[in-house]
């Protein structure tokens, strides 16, 4: 995949930026050009997350995705708000422990990963965005494992690397799905 | 033969421009004297007000700061924060303290910000033609309250050291008057305090003095002393209001 | 070069400071420019460093007055309605010839506005703002990069000439993360502040620090003085990035996170067959003027596409001087323009 151009969405609570922002910074780690672009202000406040990230070969022009060819909708009411923006051809990837029934599109893909019943079964509900994005670098490659595993040591403070084991055995099981 | 007055060093050789009969350039004299018996001129970095004593830094001999209508305290703020171990100091009017800049000094305050405030209370707006200020007493006829101060009008007049001595980072709040000899001395004896509370770091210290305005009072400058003590000294009771037992 | 990381652009602004040598932010809470003050507050504490959050923007940049007066390296940091509160001290910043560096990240108006990114406030940042002829260095970082480089350099450009220096940013940059890329040692302008009110330790006369001045001949003196000084900004300062407009038929103008969709726009232009090229001021004041006279008989049509009603076109009408029609291109309140409008209101201009 030459550009990855994703939106994220979700409830507020549910790791939407983190899991972007992980995202991302593989990417950074790969060599690649990335932005991450949240959603911030009134609409946070209402309980909604999204944000945009574009990882590419190339350098970035515009933050903003007008045309993503990516979405995971963490649940039903992202979905309904960005499904209509996917180009053609595109994919979408739900949370389908969360979100009922399917996309209304029949020209992008859809795929559904159980990822909160799978979290939980893990024991641990907050490991759904990553078994999601899990998902999403098992279809795209648009980053490998160890980088994501090395964002993680970036990204989360020292004293939370404990958790590193579990994330990386959630990403597998979504990455494997 | 024994000099016993002179200019203290930190006044420079230059003419005042107040009106005849003006205390302003008392309490210039109190603040250098005090300068001078402290010696630490070559430290202490000044912030003059907008009003009458707007281009003061003209008389002192330390470094000096204008500011903006009432930010003196904020000014001050930023020059105390950048060099902590300078002696800083506003110097400031009633419409400039009281009114415009009530916010700033109010935090400063609160802040416990260590530097010393010399407020000067002659209850009128002096440089733009004696407007009604916020310590204006009720009664007072000024050029906005042609008719005197009301209550019921205007509100009434600000006690500031009252205000300010409830306020936790305040150290040392006291107010004076420059109407008499025995007072001047009381005021140097305070603002003298006040640096030293400041060197200290104890907190925020300042001096309110209260003071005239013959030309906008319009009354010669001898009444004037009367006029104060007569009319501002029962509504503005002189004292250490906080900070009395304070060592420094 | 240091490693790659991801960051805020907010807090790679109070990064860029500290590594230009600032110690000393003053602020008050707004939306969305709040990450530098979060960031600086962390910090500043463990770099024997201030951080006050002040009673009010107009005792911010008092502080920062304060501060600059004292010789230091200072910074603020706001948003639109919080800015035009410190136009006061600006102006004073400006008629004392203070060194401080200001941001300005933007959100839409007027007055209470709303919170998401426009570009808005370019006449009140690079017209004036506050009372009296005077300017401020206006940079526009259109990258978390350029966020952190055009930071550094801001704090330069505010010492070389003792002027304001503003970041003019605005609510996508400052929120979004891109890689940035520090160098492990800044270039600092070092600037022997001989008028800085440290105290004079009895060894120099005075230093006073004022904007007022009672004589006008005076006073036209200091006028004369600021706009020598304007004169040189101009002539030295000025910083443009311009893309693909040789052969342009036409050149679209735009700025800060703008002048990245535009990169887009033009991509699928491409795709069209259409050549539309791109001047990018990065800095507003001064204006890159020469860059537009370079070009200005070069396309059919200038086109400014700006997240506003309409300013910085007048600085482009200005520099391309009635030698080709300019456009404008404008939305408002907070409303991004998509990549297919802009490329629409080409077509439009050029009848394809």
């Amino acid at each position: 995949m030459k550009q990855l151009d994703l939106v994220i969405a979700g409830f507020g609570g549910q790791g939407i930026l983190s899991a972007g922002k992980l995202l991302a910074y593989a990417g950074m780690l790969e060599g690649k050009h990335v932005s991450w672009l949240p959603s911030y202000g009134p609409e946070m406040r209402g309980g909604t997350a999204n944000c945009s990230i574009v990882i590419s070969d190339e350098p970035i022009g515009s933050p903003i995705i007008d045309y993503p060819n990516a979405l995971i909708a963490m649940n039903g009411p992202s979905l309904e708000k960005f499904e209509k923006k996917i180009v053609k051809g595109g994919f979408i990837i739900t949370n389908s422990s969360l979100v009922e029934g399917r996309s209304m599109r029949t020209d992008v893909e859809f795929i559904g990963v159980p990822a909160t019943e799978m979290a939980s079964d893990m024991g641990n509900l907050t490991y759904a965005n990553i078994i999601i994005l899990g998902k999403l670098l098992g279809k795209t490659g648009i980053v490998k494992k160890e980088s994501f595993e090395a964002a993680l040591k970036k990204v989360l403070p020292e004293k939370k690397h404990y958790m590193i084991p579990d994330e990386m055995k959630a990403l597998v099981m979504g990455h494997d799905i | 033969m024994a000099t016993v007055f002179k200019r203290p060093h930190a006044l420079k050789e230059k003419e005042l421009h107040y009106c005849p009969g003006c205390t302003h350039g008392i309490i210039h004299r109190l603040i250098a004297e005090v300068i001078d018996e402290l010696d630490i001129e070559g430290i202490t970095v000044g912030v003059s007000p907008v009003g009458c004593a707007y281009n003061n830094y003209e008389y002192f001999n330390c470094d000096m700061v204008q500011a903006a209508h009432g930010r003196a305290p904020a000014v001050a703020t930023g020059i105390k924060r950048v060099n902590p171990d300078n002696y800083v100091f506003t110097y400031q009017g009633d419409g400039d303290l009281a009114a415009i800049g009530t916010a700033e000094i109010v935090h400063a305050a609160a802040r416990g910000e260590k530097i010393t405030t010399v407020f000067v209370n002659n209850a009128i707006y002096g440089m733009t033609s004696g407007q009604m200020a916020p310590t204006t007493l009720l009664g007072q006829v000024t050029t906005t309250s042609p008719y005197g101060r009301k209550a019921e009008i205007h509100g009434f007049p600000i006690n500031v050291c009252e205000l300010l001595s409830t306020l936790e980072g305040a150290a040392y709040v006291e107010r004076t008057s420059v109407h008499d000899v025995k007072n001047i001395k009381k005021t140097k004896a305070a603002i003298k305090k006040a640096f030293e509370v400041q060197k200290a770091k104890k907190g925020f210290s300042i001096v309110e003095v209260l003071s005239t305005c013959p030309t906008n009072w319009g009354i010669n400058p001898i009444d004037s002393l009367k006029w104060l003590e007569e009319n501002m000294l029962p509504h503005y009771p002189l004292g250490v209001f906080k900070g009395k037992d304070l060592e420094v | 070069m240091a490693e790659k990381l991801l960051m805020k652009g907010n807090e790679v602004i109070a990064e860029a400071a500290l590594r230009a040598g600032c110690r000393h932010y003053f602020g008050y809470p707004i939306t969305p420019q709040t990450e530098v003050a979060h960031y600086m507050a962390k910090v500043m504490p463990k770099v024997n460093g201030t951080f006050i959050q002040a009673e009010s923007e107009v005792a911010a940049i008092n502080m920062v007055y304060g501060a600059a007066a004292a010789g230091a390296r200072v910074l603020t940091s706001s948003s639109s309605p919080g800015v035009s509160l410190k136009q006061e001290g600006i102006s004073y910043i400006a008629g004392a010839e203070l060194p401080a560096v200001l941001v300005n990240i933007v959100r839409c108006g007027p007055g209470l506005g709303g919170i998401q990114a426009a570009q808005c406030d370019y006449f009140q940042a690079c017209k004036g703002g506050g009372h009296g002829d005077y300017k401020n260095i206006v940079l526009a970082p259109s990258s978390v990069q350029e966020l952190y480089e055009l930071t550094v350099h801001a704090f330069n450009l505010a010492d070389k000439y003792r002027m304001l220096a503003m970041i003019l940013g605005d609510g996508m940059l400052g929120q979004m993360m891109e890689a940035v890329e520090f160098k492990d040692k800044e270039e600092i302008y070092s600037a022997d502040k001989d008028w800085a009110c440290t105290g004079t330790k009895m060894q120099r006369e005075s230093n006073d620090i004022t904007s007022i001045y009672i004589q006008p001949e005076v006073l036209e003196g200091l006028n004369r003085k600021l706009q020598a000084k304007y004169r040189q900004v101009e002539q030295n300062e000025a910083m443009v990035e311009t893309y693909n407009c040789d052969n342009a038929e036409i050149i679209v103008t735009a700025y800060g996170t703008v002048a990245r969709i535009i990169k887009n726009v033009i991509k699928m232009a491409e795709n069209e067959g259409i050549r539309v090229g791109l001047i990018r001021p990065i800095t507003l004041y001064p204006f890159p003027a020469a860059a537009y006279e370079k070009y200005a008989e070069t396309p059919e049509a200038f086109l400014s596409v700006e997240l506003s009603a309409g300013q910085m076109v007048e600085d482009v009408r200005l520099a391309v001087n009635g030698k080709c029609p300019v456009h404008f291109y404008g939305r408002t309140g907070g409303v991004i323009p998509s990549q297919i409008e802009i490329l629409n209101e080409i077509k439009k201009i050029l009848n394809k």
